[in-house]
């Protein structure tokens, strides 16, 4: 993160695409501008050197004795999951077993 | 306001119970009185999202039917709850407080819900919050701001403003929140009320609509430690449906909660009375900590040099974290779709676009940018080796101290609109709260004073992973004044 190194107009844009986001012309200003405010204040980092440091992914990663994640993996035993007929209600378009989606393919 | 907050009263959890038991009570009164209080005042304050008036007084009768007939009753026998919006309840709405989830109504039960359920409490309905519990004063709920029932024109702060405001003006005896950065303590300072922030991994976090899976906790908000512990000791367990949660045993957290603070060592962080916090709070805080000497504490100084670095940490991972949580509201599942959209990606576009608010939409951006290739080393794990650091600073006071005492919030609650044009003024507002959820320690806001114009002031106690009974015994001689 270079302390001078700003996102353009087109970095959102191309942000807003890897993140399924179709964001108005305004919008993109705006968050032009909130994203360099942000990431100028997330710039302060910067000052620890931490190449020495493993990353902290999980709580668990601190703890004494680890708190195995094995350990609290349930056992691997099929039980009966979700209604589907309760699922599929909550859905926008389903025909009742599948959900239904606009055509995939562009052509 | 009709009624002054002051003069609100519900009965306490104890009160309830026994009176419930003894027959001196009814369930059913319990919910009508609170019901009468919502009717009486959520117009103005609106912390409730969704009222369940049916559901509540059919449970509220079977649990007067069992004390009619002499059965023993569980521990929350007939107290009237609210639940956080991100929270799923079975068969009742669940918007996150976004547009995205309008309508959708969850088959199944969250975890710390169900054990709410198990124990007899009354659900009244679900509450108000920022937009995936992402703001520090619930202006974000695509539902309209909650106001501060002390000040109308006032925030309650946020995420978890309706679960804060809705004790404190007497809509409900308890509630259930969750705390990300500081959603449940900044909230609980703002409003006056307690709110618990239990050790990551304590609650089952099964049924919570995610926003970052390795700092979000379910806690409670209650008018008294007391009840705040109680509600906790129902909630907390290990869950085989949540693989991060604890089978660390859960101990009563009432047993030793009246056993003063003698012989506790409280730690004093210097790096928490710095700049930035307003002169009354140092004020109350300061005020609160001799009383605590007084009552026997030793009081020690601790360090915790990395506290600067906590709040850009926090964004960095918490955002990473929500890009990739939000990714689900694609309008195929659950939710809003838009309309007239003949693609697939057209669609999940324009759902999105129209589903979301902007404030997850910019948490979304960057979270998607500090994950994206030439970014993450510089960002994410940069972030994640600063949050190791910032929780080793934890770990090292923890040996010098039983709990440590800091403000909760900076300043008591604020104007509505005095921060929503600047995300960054917004995100100091929980300065004190986040570097907690970044370490997985415990911690809980006790009220421990006024402002001058009569705003409540927070005191934020931090315990050691799994610590929160010493937490509950500061809390407790905190509160009796």
């Amino acid at each position: 993160m270079a302390e001078n190194e700003r996102v353009a107009a087109e970095d959102v844009r191309r942000v807003a695409e890897l993140a399924n986001l179709e964001l108005t012309a305004e919008e993109e200003i705006r968050m032009e501008r909130d994203l360099n405010a942000i990431l100028g204040y997330v710039a302060q980092l910067n000052e620890l050197d931490t190449a020495a440091i493993t990353p902290m992914a999980q709580v668990s990663d601190v703890l004494d004795g680890g708190e195995a994640v094995n350990a609290s993996l349930r056992e691997d035993r099929i039980v009966p999951s979700l209604d589907r007929q309760r699922v599929m209600a909550c859905a926008p378009e389903t025909d009742g077993v599948f959900f239904k989606v606009p055509k995939v393919i562009e052509r | 306001m009709t009624t002054k907050i002051s003069e609100v009263k519900l009965p306490s959890i104890d009160e309830l119970v026994e009176g419930i038991a003894k027959g001196s009570m009814t369930a059913v009164e319990a919910v009508r009185l609170c019901f009468s209080r919502i009717d009486e005042e959520d117009a103005t304050i609106h912390a409730f999202l969704s009222l369940d008036r049916e559901g509540a007084l059919t449970r509220a009768r079977e649990i007067d039917a069992k004390a009619a007939a002499g059965e023993t009753l569980p521990a929350l026998a007939g107290v009237p709850m609210g639940i956080k919006d991100v929270l799923v309840v079975d068969g009742q709405p669940a918007t996150a407080g976004s547009k995205i989830l309008e309508g959708y109504r969850p088959p199944y039960t969250a975890t710390a819900v169900k054990r709410l359920i198990d124990a007899g409490a009354v659900l009244l309905g679900k509450l108000n919050c920022d937009e995936f519990a992402m703001g520090s004063s619930n202006e974000n709920s695509a539902y309209g701001p909650v106001r501060n029932p002390y000040a109308t024109d006032r925030v309650p702060g946020g995420s978890s403003g309706g679960s804060a405001a809705a004790v404190a003006a007497g809509m409900a005896v308890a509630t259930l929140g969750t705390d990300t950065g500081g959603s449940i303590r900044q909230p609980a300072s703002f409003c006056g009320v307690v709110g618990v922030l239990p050790t990551y991994g304590r609650v089952s976090r099964y049924g919570l609509i995610a926003f970052a899976s390795s700092l979000d906790r379910v806690g409670p908000f209650a008018t008294t430690v007391r009840d705040a512990a109680k509600v906790l000791g129902v909630i907390a367990g290990h869950d085989p449906m949540d693989a991060t949660s604890s089978t660390e045993p859960v101990p009563d957290y009432l047993a030793e909660i009246d056993k003063g603070v003698t012989g506790l060592r409280l730690g004093v962080p210097p790096e928490y009375f710095g700049e930035g916090l307003e002169p009354e709070v140092r004020a109350a805080v300061e005020a609160t900590i001799e009383r605590l000497r007084a009552a026997g504490a030793e009081i020690v100084p601790v360090s915790l040099p990395h506290t600067r670095y906590a709040v850009p940490t926090y964004y960095v991972i918490a955002t990473a974290e929500a890009s990739a949580n939000l990714a689900r509201f694609d309008g195929v599942r659950y939710g809003y779709r838009a309309a007239n959209t003949p693609t697939l990606a057209g669609m999940y576009h324009c759902s999105r676009e129209g589903g979301f608010g902007a404030e997850v939409k910019r948490r979304i951006l960057l979270g998607t940018y500090v994950l994206s290739a030439g970014y993450y080393d510089a960002y994410y794990k940069k972030a994640q080796q600063v949050r190791r650091l910032l929780t080793e600073d934890f770990l090292k006071a923890f040996d010098e101290a039983d709990a440590i005492l800091t403000p909760t919030a900076p300043t008591p609650a604020f104007k509505l609109g005095e921060k929503t044009d600047d995300p960054m003024a917004m995100y100091l507002a929980d300065i004190y709260t986040v570097t907690a959820n970044l370490a997985g320690i415990c911690g809980m806001s006790v009220p421990c004073g006024e402002s001058r114009s009569g705003l409540p002031i927070g005191l934020q106690i931090l315990g050691r992973h799994f610590g929160e009974s010493t937490v509950f015994r500061v809390g407790q001689v905190v509160e009796r004044r």
